[in-house]
């Protein structure tokens, strides 16, 4: 709606002035803006140009795809579908390697997914609490405050925060095993683990998650809700057939929003674990670092592969939120 | 109706003590350092860290040289495109969210193997220039909540009427951005300068990935080394974000509220 009268405005403004002064003008036309283009392209679009271009050459500066395979390893992907069906056929769990980068990026989608989908859920309800639970007003500003505050508070301090928390020796870790005689290191949990790195990231996911979707919350009309208890609707179906559906859209769109937040950051888990859990931004700082893979051009296919799966969950959130804002205006 | 208010006060709490409990965990472990009761001497350590103390400057010096440089390139660019360019806007806003994209970890790679000491423009090659490397890097990942922030902020005025008004008192263009746009924004551009503050302040990565002295490499050695500091710097660093969207929040009430034209 605003953007249709504002461009409808500047299109107005723009066929008012002589024709002669706007000739002059044209030069000046585009030096406002030509600090940001050139930042950009110097500083965003270049750099990554360039290593998506490395992606897919050798040394010589030949175009290969030999990178790009290199992160599939054939030989030892090979060798782990082999022992995999061998592992189904005898229905053992075999203890089957995934090649390194394969796991690591797996390992990271992993991690990324679960930290989205519980954020997600978790934020979604507290937003629902808050906008329509009938709590205190001061409840849902102090909700709204603190999320902007703890969806900030990512990298290293949250990491640290975690490990006083869940560590061997942090308080809710000696808590739970003192007074509810619960070992959790005990019962397998580490916070060096696939769940402990996961329950950190929730804690930037949800309130995230609260931020982006209040407003959504906010925009579903009373009148709605009114209109389905007039046509005789249960809360159960005014939920079902209205609200379900109208949310949906934004709801997807801020999973995969905070999928990719979770996919790049590096600084929380690479405090947290060190390099004892391989997410892929660690594989790659690793491998800017010092080589380790011994391959500059498959660091740029690490690289390469990690835009293309962020890039794609953005492409599904612009779609998404394309969706919902057709019913939340 | 009734049943909702205490499902809605089940999932307040749950969520409540999930976000409480590590920051009471992380202030309790942060004060045992001395055996056998309570004390602030991990944070009279932390604090009188010469390193903290030099580390912690130079990030906060980056960010600010970071807020410059996010100004100076997004209002100018903001305030023309509301101006005279909108049908750029597409473009602009697509660009603004590449930084959420591509991650810093990929840019910063490339910083790296573009502009190396062997490279026509060798950043990496002097400290300074290294420096500058990591303010730009800053400022790009700064850069989709600064041009945000600076949009909301040229909605809420008349952009148009102002620029004239101001050419017709004879105001050139430098002036009409630094006099009349830009104290306007303010508020707008401050809230985007303290939100850039709060990102820019523990950074890890690319400080890291460009071998700069800055506060968050410095975070990552001392959880590497010690016990109870990094606690006291968790609670710390929790203390400056929450500042930062504190004045935000501050300012937002100073705003002006809602423009002289329909929008």
């Amino acid at each position: 709606m605003t953007d249709l009268s504002l461009s409808n405005r500047a299109i107005a403004g723009k066929t008012a002035p002589p024709s002669e002064t706007r000739a002059l003008r044209l030069p000046t036309q585009w030096l406002g803006v030509a600090p940001f283009f050139i930042f950009a392209i110097m500083f965003l679009i270049l750099p990554t140009l360039y290593l998506m271009l490395g992606a897919f050459q050798n040394d010589a500066g030949e175009f290969t795809f030999a990178n790009i395979v290199g992160i599939f390893d054939p030989p030892n992907l090979k060798l782990y579908l082999l022992c995999q069906s061998a592992s189904w056929l005898s229905w053992t769990s075999g203890n089957c390697q995934l090649p390194t980068i394969l796991a690591a990026y797996w390992i990271s989608m992993k991690v990324s997914l679960a930290s989205a989908l519980i954020g997600a859920f978790a934020g979604l309800a507290i937003a629902i609490a808050i906008v329509r639970g009938g709590l205190p007003d001061w409840i849902r500003s102090a909700t709204l405050t603190f999320s902007g505050v703890a969806s900030n508070f990512a990298g290293v301090p949250l990491a640290f925060a975690f490990l006083a928390t869940l560590g061997r020796l942090g308080l809710a870790t000696v808590i739970l095993n003192t007074v509810f005689g619960l070992n959790i290191y005990a019962h397998g949990f580490n916070i060096l683990s696939f769940w402990g790195l996961t329950l950190t990231y929730v804690y930037f996911q949800i309130p995230l998650m609260v931020v982006i979707i209040t407003p959504a919350i906010d925009g579903l009309k009373r009148e709605w809700g009114e209109a389905a208890a007039t046509l005789g609707a249960t809360t159960a179906q005014y939920w079902r057939m209205v609200v379900i559906p109208v949310i949906w859209p934004s709801f997807l769109g801020t999973v995969i929003l905070l999928f990719a937040n979770a996919f790049g950051a590096i600084a929380t888990a690479y405090a947290l674990t060190g390099s004892s859990l391989n997410i892929i931004p660690i594989v790659l700082y690793a491998q800017i670092r010092g080589d380790v893979l011994h391959n500059a051009h498959l660091g740029y296919a690490i690289a390469f592969g990690m835009i293309v799966i962020t890039g794609l969950a953005n492409v599904f959130y612009i779609w998404f939120r394309t969706r919902s804002e057709r019913w939340l205006k | 109706m009734k049943s909702g208010r205490f499902w809605a006060w089940v999932v307040f709490i749950l969520g409540a003590g999930y976000f409480f409990i590590p920051l009471i965990a992380t202030v309790e472990f942060s004060m045992r350092m001395r055996r056998g009761a309570y004390s602030f001497d991990a944070y009279q350590i932390v604090l009188g860290d010469p390193r903290f103390q030099a580390t912690f400057m130079y990030s906060v010096i980056a960010a600010i040289f970071t807020i410059i440089l996010g100004v100076l390139i997004v209002v100018p660019a903001a305030y023309w495109i509301r101006l005279r360019l909108p049908q750029l806007r597409p473009i602009v806003e697509f660009i603004t969210l590449l930084p959420l994209v591509i991650p810093a970890i990929v840019i910063v790679f490339g910083y790296i193997r573009m502009y190396g000491s062997s490279s026509p423009l060798p950043f990496l090659a002097s400290d300074p220039g290294t420096n500058a490397l990591l303010v730009i890097g800053y400022a790009t990942l700064a850069l989709p909540y600064m041009y945000r922030a600076v949009d909301t902020g040229l909605r809420t005025i008349d952009v148009r009427t102002l620029t004239e008004a101001a050419q017709i008192l004879g105001a050139g263009w430098g002036t009409i951005i630094s006099r009349v746009i830009l104290p306007n924004v303010l508020i707008a551009v401050l809230s985007g300068a303290f939100l850039t503050f709060a990102i820019v302040i523990g950074e890890f990565t690319m400080a890291s990935l460009l071998n700069r002295p800055a506060f968050g490499p410095y975070l990552q050695n001392i959880g590497a080394n010690r016990a109870y500091e990094p606690a006291a710097l968790a609670i710390i660093a929790f203390a400056i974000t929450w500042g930062c969207m504190s004045l935000i929040q501050i300012l937002s009430r100073f705003a002006p509220k809602s423009a002289n034209r329909p929008n």
